[in-house]
């Protein structure tokens, strides 16, 4: 047991050090929701024309409505990120040395996608807090209980990177998973429009949006952030979870590079 | 240990007692909604006469008078029961009228016949009409009841009406179309806003003098948007708000420095205003939206909007 706890232990600590000494990383991952929230939302605040939707109580103006879908892109993009570090570590970095521990190699990547997802949670708190700040206060529980959510939102993304990162076979391909992988999934979702509106313009692109998994993950946020529970999202999620980490786990193939000559 | 049960207990009743109701009329459906501000919901719909429009209570807060414009006449309904009791004749499309302290006459503007009517609501008979501006609209009287106010659409002016005599004492001209007028708790100010000029004027009572015209600027929100149309005044004389209709916001007025403080976003073309009796909260009918939108005022911050009946307009609050 004691061998387990040392190795999650180690795992956390690394992905925390990574982050503490790249500074950069975590600026980058704070000014591009920042961005949409000054920038984008400011601009649409009065032309989209919210009605009460639910879970909210009353009319939002647009940047109270993307606020979960903003706290989701953080998470998503630091997924894929995480996915990005993985073959790069595997082909030359610490994955391959942690590979040879004699623990199960499941418990090593599930304490890996663990490590990446606690990262992520840190670096929503802090967009949070800025639009805190800037004048988006959802209720003070409301920030205590997405936490559960953000944290599972976060393990399913982290998953699914882990798990298109066993397709990827270089670096250079990883321009790819942004423009097939992130976009699609963040613009077909809830997070910035409400999906009635996404009715209006097509039925088509509705169904799209519906089915997306991102959809859930932003409706799941959003609905805990005002101390409601969207029961649907939060199955479709953990379902998912369970599934991406299963599939990456039997996927996950360290021979990809251990078995090319360093060179 | 005794006294502070009992305490106790009589905060819990006091509690349970604070169920107030709010009552709003649904100009289209000929209706009013009830909603129980504990639960916030509507509990109850009764059907009044055609388009209800202007509601106020007796200082008493035993009957409500209801302007049903398009059955020409002002419903009074017994509070208790929820029935209407009496009809009194209110002369033609009543919309908006006011109740002296004397809680016996009520002033009664009648847009289309320039005229403004004054009822005793004891005996229903008509004591007067005073001849004012073209489409006479907001009504108010004075805490002292000494005045009684009414605005002229179209005329652009406040008229004064002595209620000594019941009759016009002077005019007072604002900006365009004005719609609603509010005397400050005092009875010092008296602040009526207009609906095309996009203002609100803050007049010295006394001398009938401008003490200040307020305009409005909300980020996003085109300036023709911005109709002020009705005003509350909170009592212990900090904050003024105001309901600025299309434009879908209630603006807060610090009401000594007359500084706007913030826009409050509502539901679309938000038209009047009402506090609770403990004056915690504060309703806004939202009319294009058909729903009320509820303003805590010491986080001021809109904590509901309810759904009610088609273009709701007015709105009081009963214990």
């Amino acid at each position: 047991m004691n061998a387990y706890w040392q190795c999650l232990r180690g795992i956390v600590l690394r992905e925390w050090l990574r982050f503490v000494l790249q500074r950069t990383r975590f600026l980058s991952a704070l000014v591009r929701p920042l961005l949409w929230l000054v920038v984008f939302a400011a601009g649409f605040r009065a032309a989209l024309g919210i009605s009460v939707i639910e879970p909210y109580d009353t009319y939002i103006p647009y940047e109270v409505y993307i606020i979960p879908g903003l706290a989701c892109m953080i998470l998503l993009f630091n997924g894929m990120q995480g996915s990005l570090a993985m073959v790069y570590d595997r082909e030359m970095g610490s994955m391959r040395v942690l590979l040879t521990s004699p623990l199960p190699r499941t418990f090593l990547l599930c304490s890996k996608l663990l490590a990446t997802a606690l990262i992520s949670l840190l670096q929503v708190y802090g967009f949070l807090a800025i639009a805190w700040v800037y004048g988006v206060q959802p209720p003070a529980m409301g920030l205590l209980l997405a936490l559960p959510a953000l944290l599972l939102v976060a393990l399913m993304l982290s998953a699914l990177g882990l798990l298109l990162s066993n397709g990827i076979r270089q670096l250079e391909n990883f321009a790819g998973v942004m423009n097939f992988v992130i976009f699609p999934l963040f613009f077909l979702s809830s997070a910035l429009y409400p999906l009635w509106k996404m009715r209006d313009a097509s039925q088509w692109l509705y169904w799209l949006c519906a089915v997306n998994p991102f959809t859930h993950a932003v409706e799941l946020v959003r609905f805990a952030l005002y101390e409601r529970l969207a029961g649907l999202a939060l199955a479709i999620c953990l379902g998912l979870t369970v599934l991406f980490t299963l599939l990456a786990v039997l996927t996950f193939n360290p021979q990809h590079a251990a078995l090319r000559k360093p060179g | 240990m005794r006294r502070t049960l009992l305490s106790c207990a009589l905060l819990l009743a006091a509690g349970h007692a604070m169920a107030s109701t709010a009552w709003v009329s649904n100009e289209k459906d000929n209706s009013l909604s009830l909603i129980d501000l504990n639960t916030l919901q509507v509990t109850d719909t009764l059907k009044v006469g055609q388009r209800p429009r202007g509601l106020l209570l007796s200082h008493d807060n035993k009957l409500l008078y209801i302007c049903a414009s398009d059955s020409d006449r002002v419903q009074v309904m017994d509070v208790a029961t929820r029935k209407i009791i009496k009809e009194l004749p209110s002369g033609k499309d009543p919309e908006q009228f006011a109740l002296h302290p004397n809680n016996r006459w009520l002033y009664v503007s009648n847009e289309d016949d320039a005229l403004v009517t004054v009822i005793d609501t004891e005996t229903a008979k008509v004591l007067g009409q005073i001849s004012v501006g073209v489409e006479p609209e907001g009504m108010a009287v004075s805490p002292d009841g000494k005045w009684a106010v009414n605005t002229s659409e179209t005329t652009n002016m406040l008229h004064w009406i002595d209620t000594s005599t019941q009759t016009l004492a002077d005019s007072t001209l604002v900006d365009q179309r004005p719609r609603f007028v509010e005397f400050s708790h005092d009875g010092a100010q008296l602040w009526a806003s207009a609906e095309i000029g996009g203002t609100v004027t803050i007049l010295d009572v006394a001398s009938r003098k401008v003490l200040k015209t307020l305009t409005f600027a909300i980020k996003g929100v085109h300036p023709d948007k911005v109709q002020p149309v009705g005003i509350k005044l909170s009592a212990d004389g900090k904050y003024g708000f105001v309901a600025l209709g299309p434009a879908n916001h209630v603006a807060v007025i610090d009401a000594k420095t007359f500084e706007v403080l913030d826009y409050l976003l509502v539901g679309r073309r938000v038209w009047q205003l009402a506090f609770t009796p403990d004056q915690k909260q504060l309703l806004a009918t939202n009319g294009v939206s058909g729903d009320v939108s509820v303003i805590d005022v010491d986080s001021l911050k809109v904590i509901k909007s309810i759904k009610v009946g088609r273009y709701p307009w007015g709105v009081v609050v009963t214990p």
